[in-house]
């Protein structure tokens, strides 16, 4: 099962790139643990600045932004 | 070039209503009509333009750029990067770590956080077109000043003092691994690219500030339309020195931002609130809120929080007083 963090400190943007992605990977029927990491300590070990990021199994792919679906669709396969 | 708002407004509250322009209500809405339609036909067309321009600029890069900055300088394009970098407040947390963690002096990193709130394309946009380019030079040099200054202060009383432990130690490192080539990983970006940033950057940022030009822009003609010319030359004149300390602590529990304070600026202005006093209130709403800094607490001790809300206060009562004097009408 993939882990899979949503980077940022609370704002609209990140709770919502959270839940675009959970209900994508339910769309496809994909089992993933989506976790919201908002202490400032870990975003910043991830060297993140810009957020809402998204770090799939410790690995950083995506900062800014809400992720598109192509996005999203493309990290879960 | 902006006579078709005039007529438009003038269509619809005097024709169309049939409301006449000596009433305080067809004044008011004649003013609030006449602002709204041309602020948001403003927005969308130059949002788009400036996102276009600087699609290519991002924290990312300013931080690789200042973190090899004499300190000198440091402040001064800090400040600068602060205005023009497109960046929302709730990333102000990630930012400060990011920077702090490159080594970047606190100073040089707060020049940044204080200038961002202050000036940015909507506030530039809107005092273009309300207030006019003298004053919006001298908003725009006011907010700068206050970010250089500012971040100088901090780093001379050594904030980073009072940072949260893990912040100070992050800051520690990065000094001991100085001169670290940074990786560049701009590649050029495309046209296409370009068009999908700034349209949905002309999205969120209207979809963000759109409530706030209707506040904004209904309390100036509030102001316009009810309260009596030279009310405020005869009430909040140049004569009281308690007026510009008065509105800088009135402007703090009122948490606005550029966009929604600028329209009310025009009016406090034509009204004769004296020049000094206005910009004092206003900055005082966008930069000094609770809310923000109660975000900040996150990497910053209380003491640090307190010194650099009070030199906020401190800057913006000065800024007051000094435009008052210099500009008396």
């Amino acid at each position: 099962m993939k882990q899979i963090k949503v980077l940022g400190s609370g704002c609209a943007k990140c709770t919502k790139t959270a839940e675009v992605i959970s209900k994508i990977a339910e769309e496809l029927s994909i089992d993933v643990e989506v976790i919201k990491e908002t202490d400032p300590e870990t975003i910043m070990n991830y060297a993140v600045m810009s957020t809402p990021a998204v770090v799939i199994d410790e690995e950083l792919v995506h900062s800014g932004r809400i992720p598109s679906r192509e996005d999203i669709t493309q990290w879960l396969a | 070039m902006f006579e078709v708002f005039t007529w438009l407004a003038d269509k619809l509250v005097f024709q169309l209503l049939g409301l006449s322009p000596d009433t305080k209500l067809g004044d008011s809405l004649h003013f609030f009509i006449e602002d709204t339609t041309k602020i948001f036909a403003l927005l969308l067309v130059m949002i788009y333009l400036i996102a276009w321009i600087r699609a290519s600029l991002n924290v990312e890069r300013v931080r690789d750029y200042l973190a090899g900055k004499h300190r000198g300088v440091g402040y001064l394009f800090g400040s600068f990067f602060g205005a023009i970098t497109p960046f929302c407040s709730c990333s102000s947390i990630p930012v400060f770590l990011g920077f702090t963690s490159a080594g970047i002096p606190v100073g040089i990193t707060m020049s940044f956080l204080l200038t961002s709130p202050l000036i940015n394309e909507v506030a530039i946009l809107l005092l273009m077109s309300l207030l006019g380019w003298k004053f919006t030079v001298i908003y725009v040099l006011v907010g700068m000043a206050i970010g250089i200054l500012g971040g100088f202060f901090l780093d001379l009383i050594k904030a980073e003092r009072w940072l949260q432990a893990f912040a100070a130690k992050a800051f520690k490192a990065a000094q001991h691994r100085k001169a670290e080539a940074v990786a560049d990983d701009n590649q050029a970006i495309s046209m296409a690219d370009r068009h999908d940033f700034a349209k949905s950057e002309t999205l969120e940022i209207f979809g963000r500030v759109w409530k706030w030009v209707f506040v904004g822009v209904g309390l100036g003609a509030a102001l316009h339309g009810f309260v009596p010319d030279g009310w405020f030359e005869a009430n909040l004149g140049n004569g009281q020195w308690w007026s510009v300390p008065a509105a800088v602590f009135m402007g703090i529990p009122l948490y606005s931002n550029a966009t929604g304070v600028i329209p009310v600026m025009e009016s406090l202005i034509t009204k004769g609130l004296p020049i000094g006093t206005t910009l004092a209130f206003c900055m005082s709403t966008v930069a000094a809120s609770f809310p923000e800094f109660i975000l900040l607490k996150q990497v910053m001790q209380w003491r640090l929080l307190a010194i650099i809300f009070v030199m906020l206060l401190v800057s913006f009562t000065l800024v007051g007083w000094i435009f008052n004097v210099v500009f008396p009408y």
